[in-house]
Formats: structure tokens, C-alpha cells, sequence
């Protein structure tokens, strides 16, 4: 018998079919994947197998451990939630209760759905820490989610859906928001449990997680399942085209060596910082030659924005110094492209500012919005659009356009790709080559995905607490990492 | 939004509306003349003639009502409007003055919050004297403190927001990202709050006007209407009750109206 069983799955959202006839089944110690770009309805499914999804349901069948829970009451779902269906959502900080200790979190299911006494529950959740190997469990137990770390606080979410010890477990994108590293670790644990005997169900959109951690594939695509086999099998021989773009667009050349780069146009020698005395970045030293592009990679905390706050003059260096060859005209594209828009104001005014403050005269700025609109390939209607009334990929091409107004000729981008699904990132990536080569842009590029760094820049800085580990053209530092630090790193990734 | 609330919020709106005409345009909506006094004709319960009856004096008090609404509804606006400005004003200044400023604003501002609205308009038309202007002072100063808190919290939050760095970044100057970024935005959370506000300000005039502080007698006012029927209320109850639903009406629809209105920008916002 499968542990859940799912025929003909619609969810129909204010008159919308958001969800249209998905059927699967998940066998004990399995795990399968849902994966599909932002939209696709993998989390509404999801949603529907606890019972927790707006809208209409409907299905031929919806069975969990042999029971039909298609006509379940919101007290038999409470029930079953928890005890035999368990859920790990994206964001842990979100989902544990900041005011509760990691312990009594994890101690709640014990309590709704065993008979278990406060000592036992506390002995078992003292347990499941230990089971999903979080290190020194009795402290981690006494303490608070802020005082966690993210992987440390996906952990204890995974811990506390353990409890009841559910027969299916639904990870609804359980480690996007984590370092490489221990997003590798987190995918590790979620294997082993699967190898204990429950039924996982794992939705993601990232192709490279799946391949780790499932058994099996379903591919969506605005709210049907369009591919599904084996995970061998559809990763490596995709029958559908847009399976294989999908897949495509997580994997990047490295790319070709390029001769002929310039001279220096910034020295960063033994550059600090530190934030009320916690040093963010130590003793940075690095050149980035004209027409490179430079990357910078490293977990979160490792100094890499701070670093490239401080070349765009945000920040100034504590100690150390940044020499600039001659006069340049340095331009940032932020992390969140909608964060950096007024929100009350439509593109096209925020690209007119842009244009104004670097001296264009009034009669020419409209012309020039259009022609900005149209370098990142925008059709010229968007610029009367707000910012949130814009696609992702449209915003952080709007947000290039804005840096582009300025007339740079040094472009720091932050993270610029990494909240954009696959297919889209892969547009914007190209963009931001075609607009290197048109406009001989010397380029820093931060962010945590070191295949996509290693698809774009020349040389590439790699930070660890606030260090530079290891530094060095691309295709040498990925092939022959020397520090241990980015050896971790390239295994993470590629595992 | 759900069809009750939908009701709700159009029968706000509905209300608005007659109020703004009777604001606007008393005299097509109610023609008798709301001075014109007639001792003979005093006290009548409401008929076709007069729909909400007459006052001691033989007014009709429809057309008082009427005539009444600008100058309840147009003094609780105006000390809205004001207070909205000067909170503005102090309330951004003070989030981006240097900390001591910052902190002696805030603190007298923590004072004046500690007192109820209402006793703070009491103080200071007491100190002014009574009087229709005295009186939209009054409720004004009360009401400043709230906008000041608020705005000077929005212009801290703004100041350090991603888009005004942005805009620094490009070149934009401190002073204009200030003007064009910040104020703009503090006032967006301003006007929803002055939303909910007008109808506490309406409140608080005719509440000082029932005391005798503000208009006074024969002008046409919710408040000072009120008075004068309270002490007839068992014999001849219209010339309070009308006055009195006309505050409760507008007040309720206005706070309807705001309150929305904050839902959906913080909809927007999240």
C-alpha cells in the first residue's frame, strides 16, 4: 500500500484552475520531487496534501496511509497534521515561534498526538534533535530560533515534523534559502530519512537539489504535471523540450578564457571593515582589470556584499585602501530589484531621476528612457508600470536599465540573479554578457551560486569570513580549488 | 473582500457622499432658512413640513442639520489637514536630526500622547478661550502628536530604505532624495492615518461645542445642537437625536472608510 496516494488533483482558486488533474503516489522510504519554476502550482499541491489549500479541492482520490481524506472535517485534518503527514516549509525563522524555546517547539506534537509525560516528550524531542544530527542537542534545546542558524533552524523544523512520526513528509522548498553548503547537508538528512522508511514528498525548483535527494520526478508546469519518471531518467534524458530547458538553464559553461583584458582599474589593498567590532570584511587585497568580469563567492556572512558596497562607495574601508586608476563611473544593481524602486513611482520616472542626476537635459530623457528600455530588451509600455506590477525578470531588467542610465563603465552587481526562476535567470544572464561586450563593461559579480559565477567571470574572489580564501582566474580556482573552504564549496554544489 | 464588507464599505461611501452635498450645498437640500425663528411653531414633533421637527425657538431643525454639516464636518477637516502638515513637518525633521533633537522632540511628544486627545483640546481651549477657530486649534494640537510619531518612525524607515540608497547611488543629492523619496512616502502612510482621524476630529469639535466652548448660539452645529436639545430630550427628542445620528453616521463612515483604506495599503505594502 502507498503511504499517499493522489488521482486526478484540481484546485480551482477564484474561478481559476490553478491546479488541473495531478496524480502520483508515494511508497514508504520513497522519495519523490515536484518541480517546476515559481507559479507552476507545486506548492498548492502541496498545500492540498494537508489539507491546507484555498479553493476548491477535488480529486478521484486523495488517500493518506489507505485513509480517504477527501471529506476530512478541519478537526479530523488537525488530526492526521502532525501525526501523519508532516510539513517543512521554506522558511524556518518564519515558522517556528520566535517566543518558544527549540525544545517545547518540538515537544507541541508530542503533546497534541502522543500520551507521552513531560519528561518522556522531553527525553523524545531530545531525541529527534539528536536523529536529525543537530550538534550539542540539550543547549540547542534551551534556545531560541533567532539564536539558531539557518541550517541549524531547518534542523529543528525538520525535527519537530518528525515528531509524530509521520508516514509522509512534504518539504515544500526546504533549503532555498540556505548557503550551498548546507543546503548539501540538509539534502543529506532528508535522504536518510527517506532511507528510515517514510514517504517524502520534496518540492523544489532547483534541478540540482532533486537530483540529490529523489527517487523520482514530476515535472510541472502551470498547474499540470507534464513529465514524471525516474529521477535518473528525466534528468538525464528529459522527453519533453521544456523539461530539458529547464534543466539547461541550471547547467552553465565555464566560460572561455579571454585574453587581451586591460589594465588595472581598481587596486583593493588589505582593505576592513567592521560593523560595531565584528569584522565584516579583513585585509582584502585584489585587482579588477578593465573589461573583466570579476566574481565574488561565499556563504552569507563571508563580507561579499560589504566588499562590494565599499567599491561602489556605499561603505568606506576602516583601514586598507581602494585605488582607482583614473576616473570611473562606478553603478550598483541591488539584490532586490524591488526594494530598489520607489515603490510609488512607475519605472519610467525612476529611470528619468537616473537620468537626470547624471545630467541628461530634460528634452532628451524620454528618448533616452526608450532606448534604456530597449538595451535590456523591455517592451517601452512597461515604463508606465510600477515596480510590483513587474514580473521578477522584468524588474531586475529595469533595475540594469536604471544602473545603465548613468553611463557606467564599472557595474557591481549583487546577487542580481538569484531570486529568478531558472529559465529567466538564464535570460538575464545572457543580458548582462551581450551588454559587457556592447558597452566594454568591467563587471563585479556577487553571489553564492558558483555555477553561475563560473559562467560569467573571468577570475573570481572567493570570502569566508570576511576573508579572501583563495583568488584566481575561474576555469584554474574551479578545477584545482586549494583551500579547503572552496573545495567544500564546488563539492557542495556538484555532489 | 467579502460581500458584507463590500456592503459595508458602500453604504460608508453612500454616506460620504450626502454628507459632502450638505457640506456643499445646503441650500438646495434643505431651503428653509435654519436662523428663521418662530415662537408659535416651536417644539413640533417631525412632520411633512418640517421633517425633523422644530426647537424652542421654532427652527426647523433639518434645515439646521443642513446648514450645520460644513461647519462640523469643514472644522474637523481643516484641524485634520493641519495636524497632518505639522506632524509631517516635526515628525521628519526629527528622524533625521542629529540624536539629542531626535530625542527631546520625542520625549515632550510622549507627554502630550500620554494625555487623552479630547483632555489636551479641553487645556488648550481653555487657555485660547471658546470659539469656532479656538476650537479647530485646539483639536489640531491635540491630534499632532500621533502624526509626529508616525511620521518621524516612516522617515527613519524610509531614509535607510533600498530605493533612496539607490537613488543616492546615482547621484541623486541627499536633499532631493529627501523631498522626492522620502516625504512623499511618509505622507502616503500619513493621509491613511488622517482618514481614521477626521472622524475623531469631528468627534472632539462637537464634543468641545456641546460644552459651549466653540460656536456659539444661533450658528448651526452637530455639537451646540445637541446641547440645546438635551434638556427637553423626554418632551422633544428630534432636536438632539438628529444632530446626534448625523455625528454618529459620519464619524462611523469616515473610520469605515479609513480603516479600508489602511488595509489595502498595507495589502499593498506586505
Amino acid at each position: 500500500m502507498s503511504a499517499l496516494t493522489v488521482q486526478e488533483l484540481s484546485i480551482t482558486v477564484g474561478g481559476r484552475m490553478l491546479v488541473d488533474g495531478v496524480s502520483f503516489a508515494v511508497e514508504p522510504g520513497e522519495c519523490i520531487a515536484i518541480v517546476g519554476e515559481s507559479g507552476a502550482g507545486k506548492s498548492l499541491t502541496a498545500s492540498a496534501l494537508l489539507g491546507l489549500a484555498p479553493g476548491r479541492v477535488r480529486a478521484t482520490e486523495l488517500s493518506l496511509d489507505g485513509v480517504d481524506v477527501r471529506r476530512f472535517s478541519e478537526s479530523q485534518w488537525r488530526e492526521v497534521r502532525g501525526d501523519r503527514i508532516g510539513l517543512v516549509s521554506q522558511d524556518a525563522l518564519v515558522s517556528l515561534d520566535p517566543l518558544r524555546r527549540i525544545g517545547a517547539e518540538i515537544a507541541e506534537p508530542l503533546a497534541i498526538h502522543t500520551r507521552l509525560s513531560r519528561a518522556a516528550r522531553r527525553e523524545r524531542s531530545l531525541e529527534l534533535l539528536e536523529s536529525v544530527a543537530m550538534p550539542s542537542p540539550v543547549a540547542r534545546a534551551a534556545q531560541y530560533p533567532h539564536e539558531l542558524s539557518g541550517g541549524l533552524r531547518q534542523r529543528a523544523l525538520i525535527a519537530s515534523a518528525l515528531a509524530g512520526e509521520p508516514t509522509v513528509l512534504v518539504a515544500d522548498e526546504p533549503t532555498t534559502a540556505l548557503d550551498a553548503t548546507v543546503q548539501a547537508r540538509i539534502l543529506a538528512l532528508l535522504r536518510d530519512i527517506a532511507d528510515s522508511g517514510t514517504a517524502v514528498v520534496f518540492i523544489s525548483h532547483d534541478f540540482a537539489a532533486v537530483r540529490r535527494v529523489a527517487d523520482r520526478v514530476l515535472v510541472m508546469r502551470a498547474g499540470r504535471v507534464i513529465e514524471e519518471g525516474p529521477v535518473g531518467e528525466v534528468l538525464v534524458a528529459p522527453s519533453q523540450a521544456y523539461t530539458r530547458s529547464l534543466i539547461a538553464a541550471t547547467r552553465h559553461a565555464p566560460r572561455e578564457d579571454r585574453f587581451g583584458l586591460g589594465e588595472a582599474v581598481l587596486t583593493g589593498i588589505d582593505v576592513s571593515k567592521s560593523f560595531s567590532g565584528i569584522p565584516a570584511v579583513a585585509d582584502a587585497s585584489f585587482t579588477l582589470l578593465d573589461g573583466q568580469t570579476l566574481g565574488i563567492v561565499g556563504e552569507s556572512g563571508s563580507g561579499k556584499t560589504t566588499l562590494a558596497r565599499m567599491i561602489v562607495g556605499v561603505e568606506s574601508p576602516d583601514a586598507g585602501d581602494l585605488r582607482w586608476t583614473g576616473d570611473h563611473r562606478v553603478q550598483l544593481v541591488h539584490q532586490n530589484p524591488l526594494g530598489a524602486f520607489d515603490p510609488r513611482w512607475t519605472v519610467g520616472r525612476s529611470l528619468r531621476e537616473a537620468l537626470a542626476a547624471g545630467g541628461v537635459p530634460r528634452e532628451r530623457r524620454a528618448g533616452r528612457v526608450a532606448d534604456l528600455m530597449a538595451e535590456v530588451d523591455l517592451a517601452p509600455e512597461l515604463s508606465r508600470r510600477r515596480p510590483a506590477q513587474l514580473s521578477g525578470g522584468q524588474r531586475q531588467r529595469a533595475a540594469i536599465a536604471r544602473a545603465l542610465a548613468a553611463e557606467p563603465d564599472v557595474l557591481v552587481l549583487d546577487e542580481p540573479v538569484s531570486a529568478l526562476d531558472p529559465s529567466v535567470r538564464e535570460k538575464v544572464l545572457q543580458l548582462l554578457g551581450r551588454l559587457q561586450r556592447e558597452r566594454q563593461l568591467t563587471m563585479i559579480f556577487v553571489s553564492h551560486d558558483l555555477e553561475v559565477v563560473a559562467a560569467v567571470s573571468d577570475d573570481v574572489l572567493v570570502m569566508q569570513h570576511g576573508s579572501i580564501v583563495e583568488q584566481g582566474p575561474v576555469a584554474s580556482v574551479f578545477a584545482a580549488p586549494q583551500h579547503p573552504f572552496t573545495q567544500e564549496l564546488l563539492a557542495a554544489s556538484r555532489a | 473582500m467579502s460581500a458584507a464588507r463590500r456592503v459595508l464599505l458602500g453604504a460608508a461611501l453612500l454616506v460620504l457622499a450626502i454628507v459632502a452635498a450638505m457640506a456643499l450645498f445646503p441650500g438646495i437640500i434643505a431651503p428653509a432658512d435654519p436662523l428663521q425663528t418662530d415662537v408659535r411653531g416651536a417644539l413640533e414633533a417631525p412632520s411633512a413640513a418640517h421633517w425633523f421637527g422644530t426647537d424652542q425657538s421654532g427652527r426647523d431643525v433639518f434645515s439646521r442639520v443642513v446648514h450645520g454639516t460644513g461647519r462640523s464636518v469643514g472644522i474637523g477637516m481643516l484641524a485634520t489637514a493641519l495636524a497632518l502638515v505639522a506632524g509631517l513637518v516635526i515628525g521628519a525633521l526629527s528622524g533625521i536630526a542629529p540624536r539629542p533633537v531626535d530625542a527631546v522632540a520625542m520625549r515632550i511628544n510622549d507627554v502630550l500622547m500620554a494625555f487623552p486627545e479630547f483632555l489636551v483640546a479641553l487645556v488648550v481651549v481653555a487657555i485660547l478661550g471658546p470659539g469656532a477657530v479656538n476650537v479647530a486649534i485646539a483639536v489640531t494640537l491635540a491630534a499632532v502628536p500621533v502624526y509626529v510619531r508616525l511620521a518621524r518612525v516612516q522617515t527613519r524607515t524610509l531614509v535607510l530604505a533600498e530605493h533612496v540608497e539607490a537613488a543616492r547611488i546615482l547621484g541623486v543629492s541627499r536633499s532631493q532624495a529627501f523631498t522626492r523619496h522620502v516625504v512623499p512616502g511618509v505622507l502616503g502612510t500619513l493621509s491613511v492615518l488622517a482618514t481614521i482621524g477626521i472622524g475623531s476630529s469631528i468627534l472632539a469639535i462637537a464634543g468641545l461645542s456641546f460644552l459651549g466652548l466653540g460656536p456659539t448660539e444661533p450658528v448651526p452645529e452637530w455639537g451646540l445642537m445637541l446641547s440645546g436639545g438635551r434638556n427637553v430630550l423626554g418632551t422633544a427628542w428630534w432636536i438632539a437625536v438628529f444632530p446626534g445620528i448625523a455625528i454618529t453616521l459620519t464619524v462611523v463612515s469616515a473610520t469605515v472608510v479609513g480603516r479600508m483604506l489602511r488595509a489595502r495599503l498595507e495589502g499593498r505594502v506586505a
